[in-house]
């Protein structure tokens, strides 16, 4: 599968290392070399197939990443109006079947989502599990987190 | 009307400015406390601290009732982020974007932001066709873009010069609206003979700019290099 990731932080760079290791081929998107350099540090070298630098939301910047061949888009800089751009760019303009978007305010997160953008409000997932854990409860699936019911229809998804 | 302005760097400061003397009401919304209250200091009450990309602030200074909000932040993906949160979440009935890279302008009008103010283009295509002699000056814009009013100079050798106006093949729907000669300004007719050093004001649509150059001053003109 071929998969761009925009923001090379913590999440990012361990996801394409993951993405890689797997033998996918994984574009990584930063603005900052230094992220770049940071990952190489914790990861290896060879955490992604190749890193680009440049804005995500700039048109030029996701050709050369490749998300012309794209299966999967992913999000994910400490941004979250960027984010949400990036995805409605790889959405609709790039039409990347697979397009996901970290998005920490849960009120724009769920705006989104209904707008179609699938979007993952890591607030709402983690402050869901520490209170779970506060509370003694076990953990429950992470839809349960997101507040989306288990049997929520969504939308199609085609294999990469 | 009711406007709600959001960033409180120079550009909403005097859009702010010039609405309330208009007698509008504005809420200029500024996220950096410090600019805020400086511009509580200037502006009065109407400022309100908060980030405008905040659903939240947004109910609170009611965007629900708001006529047009108009983002002027320095981030373009916050501007766009602000006018499709105006329209869908509060159903606001317009919403103005600037627009800080030229470069991202079509991405704003094919995610639902159709009123969008790129300065960087605007002065760069008045400089950029200033230069460039022999080519028409785009004016102004009206509805959202889709008419342009342009100028044109004639010279001795356009060919448009020492003929009339009905002689002259206009592209599309254009119209030559008035010709400025010798700092008088005449209204063309049909017999009206277009002399050199003529310039004429023309109405048209975007597309037809080129066209409307090339019949009234000839070839040579360069592309529009601002179409999106």
């Amino acid at each position: 599968m071929r998969v761009v990731i925009l923001g090379c932080g913590r999440v990012g760079s361990t996801l394409a290392a993951i993405l890689t290791r797997e033998g996918h081929e994984v574009s990584v998107i930063d603005r900052d070399q230094g992220a770049f350099d940071k990952a190489v540090q914790r990861l290896g070298a060879d955490f992604a197939s190749e890193t680009v630098r440049g804005v995500g939301i700039d048109e030029d910047v996701l050709r050369q990443a490749g998300i012309e061949q794209a299966d999967a888009f992913v999000s994910i800089t400490s941004g979250d109006n960027t984010n949400i751009v990036a995805a409605q760019i790889a959405r609709h303009r790039f039409h990347v079947p697979k397009v996901f978007a970290r998005v920490y305010d849960p009120i724009r997160a769920e705006a989104y989502r209904e707008a179609g953008i699938e979007t993952i409000c890591t607030t709402t997932v983690g402050a869901g599990i520490f209170h779970d854990l506060v509370l003694g409860r076990p953990l429950a699936d992470v839809d349960q987190y997101l507040g989306r019911t288990p049997n929520r229809k969504r939308p199609p998804q085609p294999e990469g | 009307m009711y406007v709600i302005v959001v960033g409180g760097g120079k550009v909403g400061y005097h859009l702010t400015h010039t609405l309330v003397a208009e007698g509008h009401e504005v809420a200029l919304l500024e996220s950096n406390p410090a600019r805020a209250s400086q511009l509580t200091g200037e502006l009065g009450d109407m400022v309100v601290i908060g980030d405008g990309c905040e659903v939240r602030v947004m109910q609170d200074v009611g965007a629900g009732r708001a006529d047009c909000v108009v983002a002027v932040t320095g981030h373009d993906e916050d501007n766009l982020v602000i006018c499709q949160l105006a329209k869908r979440h509060f159903q606001v009935p317009r919403q103005i974007a600037r627009v800080n890279n030229p470069k991202n302008e079509p991405i704003f009008h094919l995610l639902g932001v159709e009123e969008t103010v790129a300065s960087t283009r605007i002065i760069y295509s008045l400089i950029d066709q200033e230069v460039e002699s022999g080519t028409s000056l785009l004016l102004t814009a009206l509805r959202r873009g889709k008419i342009v009013i342009v100028s044109a100079d004639l010279t001795p050798s356009s060919p448009a010069a020492n003929r009339m106006v009905k002689d002259i093949h206009l592209p599309g729907e254009c119209v030559l609206a008035a010709i400025i000669r010798d700092d008088h300004i005449l209204l063309p007719s049909g017999t009206t003979e277009l002399e050199p050093g003529d310039t004429i004001v023309g109405v048209a649509r975007p597309e037809d700019q080129h066209a409307l150059q090339e019949a009234l001053m000839g070839h040579g003109a360069p592309p529009e290099r601002n179409s999106s």
